[in-house]
């Protein structure tokens, strides 16, 4: 069977890739979103803390003995708690200077948590096995879908999906977004705000530690994993517009697609149509699809 | 002490940045009355508010509350005293629509009006709980920017010209929940730049002056001073 003469099998299969990218495109850039709406900051550690979830997973199961389904919890509360206290003794200290100031720190601090890794494992890669429950997969007719491709798919949308209605739909993400607004006042109606900023940091990276142990069985835990993927992450934050929420879920899964897309019909534009969709967005809406200027 | 003020002001300086805005404001705000404010702008009336509030970084002297010395506390632990502020620029929140803004405020004491009793101050704002905040016309704001507070069971409010750029028949409304809140029992600290609206609702009101309090004037006394205010005011 064939669709616009591409087998059905390579198209299917170059949308599913995409698909599986864009559910990390989505949940790296939420994060981000999350964390740019609240603190103002673009948050360059991003992709380090994704690697430090990978990390986390890998460290757990062979120091510890503890495996995947255990990992996707506590890798996202260390990291996104070393998050926190970075956040406190560092990030608090750059609120009230310009963004370039918060940029600088987390790229720096990248930098450095990269520089680590790399020195202590290389860059070759150590493979993390995936989950027993995982392994396999089903034939759909038209293609097949092993079964962790769809559990990274699954558990990112529910994810996206759950951070979004939190934020928009209940009293603590109306804290959120009315501290986004004015936090002078939200702190003067007897909320603690700091407290609330660095809270909203830890979840951001815990979010980008959860990405991370949930790549380690696709891609390979390995020092720059994180490097190569934020500059896409990035593209599709800006794509969808700093700070909305909606925006960058919604973005990094189409811009996934696209991309897979991309591999079937035009292969050699594959690596740089994001960033060709990113120079048109930002001509045409600079603040992002779905951004507001601020 | 059952006659202590609920509110009293020693020697109070406050700063923006560099420049020194407050020059040792004293004064002392009954409990159950409604105290106004009055004065020129840049004559610190915001600023006074603000900083009893805690939204003001440095700041010194001596702000008690209820006999508690709140001069060093975050305007969050101010808050939970029960010490409430509604801005002048009414502060409602874009990205939250009119429930989520009038539920914002968490309750920080016992005996707030329930979300009932705020819609029959402000029968307005139960028909557009779903609209946008900022959707709002101007005075339907305010009662929002009223509302809200009103539900946390603070008992001190501090209103920042509740009543600029209102309609009449708006700012009689404001003028009404106002003495309905001070039959309530609430007490009411207000920056105001319409003293004849003052003249309706306050008992008392203070004169600043360049971040000075400069004069008294109980509001049985208004008449007789009128020459006064309207030299105070520059009117």
């Amino acid at each position: 069977m064939e669709i616009f003469g591409i087998p059905t099998q390579a198209l299917f299969g170059q949308l599913l890739i995409g698909l599986i990218n864009g559910s990390f495109y989505a949940l790296l850039s939420l994060g981000l979103a999350v964390i740019f709406g609240l603190l103002n900051i673009i948050n360059f550690t991003h992709g380090a803390q994704y690697m430090m979830g990978a990390f986390c997973a890998y460290f757990l199961l062979t120091k510890l003995g503890i495996g995947y389904w255990w990992a996707l919890a506590i890798a996202p509360l260390a990291v996104g708690t070393i998050g926190m206290v970075i956040e406190r003794l560092m990030l608090a200290r750059l609120y009230k200077l310009d963004h370039l100031y918060g940029l600088l720190l987390t790229f720096g601090l990248a930098l450095i948590i990269q520089g680590l890794f790399r020195n202590e494992y290389g860059t070759s890669g150590i493979p993390y096995a995936l989950p027993q429950e995982l392994s396999g997969g089903r034939n759909l007719g038209f293609m097949f879908l092993p079964n962790y491709r769809a559990w990274v798919i699954l558990a990112s949308i529910v994810v996206c999906l759950a951070t979004w209605f939190v934020i928009e739909k209940t009293r603590l993400g109306a804290y959120l977004r009315a501290a986004t607004e004015n936090p002078q006042l939200v702190q003067a109606f007897g909320i603690n705000v700091p407290r609330m900023i660095t809270l909203t940091y830890g979840f951001g990276v815990a979010l980008a530690a959860f990405a991370g142990v949930m790549a380690a069985p696709i891609y390979q835990v390995n020092p720059l994993m994180g490097a190569d993927l934020i500059i896409v992450v990035f593209a599709v934050v800006v794509i969808g517009g700093m700070g909305s929420i909606m925006g960058s879920i919604v973005t990094g899964f189409a811009l996934g697609l696209i991309e897979g897309l991309t591999k079937v019909f035009y292969p050699e534009a594959s690596n740089t149509v994001i960033f060709i969709i990113m120079a048109i967005v930002l001509m045409i809406k600079p603040a992002g699809l779905f951004g507001t200027q601020r | 002490m059952p006659d202590a003020p609920l509110l009293s002001i020693r020697g109070l300086n406050a700063w923006y940045g560099e420049s020194h805005i407050l020059h040792g404001v004293e004064f002392e705000v009954p409990r159950g009355e409604v105290v106004t404010l009055l004065g020129r702008n840049g004559a610190g009336k915001t600023t006074t508010l603000k900083s009893i509030m805690g939204m003001v970084a440095r700041r010194k002297g001596s702000v008690r509350f209820e006999g508690a010395e709140t001069i060093a506390l975050t305007s969050s632990r101010i808050a939970r005293l029960g010490v409430a502020f509604c801005p002048e620029e009414r502060g409602i929140f874009a990205s939250l629509n009119v429930q989520e803004n009038l539920l914002l405020p968490p309750a920080v004491r016992a005996g707030g009006l329930t979300v009932e009793q705020v819609f029959e101050l402000f029968p307005n704002l139960k028909e557009r709980l779903a609209s946008q905040g900022t959707k709002l016309s101007g005075g339907e704001q305010q009662m929002l920017a009223i509302g809200r507070i009103l539900r946390t069971g603070a008992r001190l409010l501090l209103l920042d010209e509740p009543t600029e750029g209102l309609a009449p028949v708006i700012v009689q409304q404001i003028g009404r929940t106002i003495s309905r809140l001070k039959a309530e029992g609430f007490t009411i600290l207000l920056v105001e730049q319409n003293f004849r609206f003052a003249s309706r609702v306050a008992d008392r009101h203070y004169v600043m002056e360049g971040g000075r309090m400069v004069d008294m004037i109980p509001n049985s006394e208004l008449e007789s001073k009128l020459d006064k205010v309207h030299e105070y005011l520059g009117v």
